[in-house]
């Protein structure tokens, strides 16, 4: 039971369309809580997530966006962004939330645990895995 | 009149808006929501089919849709309308009928 495992949680779809997006965010914040190692992978739709500036009063959903900024302090490490999706949909990295991460015992800080990278980068992400978790 | 024609699918995602700019009555409006308002930006894959889409359809897209995704109007493709939910029932009552592209 104390074995600690890569956790990856592989996100695929658009917010407020459907509700995978916010499902794997509740997902995430609850395995938080075992001690484990967590990375999120975002591809395909799964990009818009992180877009900044998200405003749901128009329609009405409530707002999980900031949500995400929050996930290094519940210790997500990584949060992998797919470049080949984001270009598809006219989007950079310029366009995308940042979280930060901070080890409370130890000291260390990342300013920014969101990182873009190559499909080779995320194939490796993913065969790294122990466990992928699908949204 | 014509036909208002509504896509609520991420034209990236699923091949709805593509059938919908296939099988529409040339003349007939192609309001986009949900997710479908991805369509409606700048500088995707598919905004070469919404360009072109143009120049037989009157192409719409809910700002609160857009809005709650984090895209700014600046984003939108110059000559799409932005609208509103008093828009969108303006649009519904003034065409023949709504055909979904879910």
């Amino acid at each position: 039971m104390s074995e600690i495992k890569n956790f990856l949680y592989l996100n695929r779809r658009a917010p407020y369309g459907t509700i995978y997006a916010w499902e794997s965010l509740e997902v995430v914040l609850i395995g938080a809580a075992f001690d484990q190692k967590v990375s999120l992978l975002f591809a395909d739709e799964g990009v818009y997530q992180l877009v900044k500036g998200q405003d749901t009063a128009g329609i009405q959903m409530k707002n999980f966006s900031a949500t995400y900024r929050t996930l290094g302090d519940y210790g997500v490490r990584h949060m992998y962004v797919d470049r080949k999706s984001l270009e598809e949909r006219g989007l950079t990295e310029a366009d995308l939330v940042e979280v930060a991460w901070e080890d409370m015992e130890s000291d260390d800080a990342v300013d920014n645990i969101v990182e873009v990278i190559d499909s080779a980068q995320a194939a490796e992400v993913l065969a790294g895995a122990d466990v992928v978790f699908s949204f | 009149m014509s036909d208002l024609h509504t896509v609520n699918k991420s034209p990236l995602d699923k091949n709805a808006l593509d059938s919908c700019l296939r099988l529409a009555a040339a003349g007939s409006a192609i309001l986009l929501i949900e997710d479908g308002v991805y369509a409606a930006v700048k500088g995707t894959a598919v905004e070469g089919r919404i360009r072109e889409a143009m120049g037989a359809h009157k192409v719409y897209a809910l700002g609160p849709d857009l809005k709650a995704r984090g895209m700014k109007d600046d984003r939108v493709i110059d000559g799409i309308t932005l609208i509103d939910y008093a828009g969108f029932v303006d649009l519904v009552v003034s065409t023949d009928k709504v055909q979904a592209w879910l």
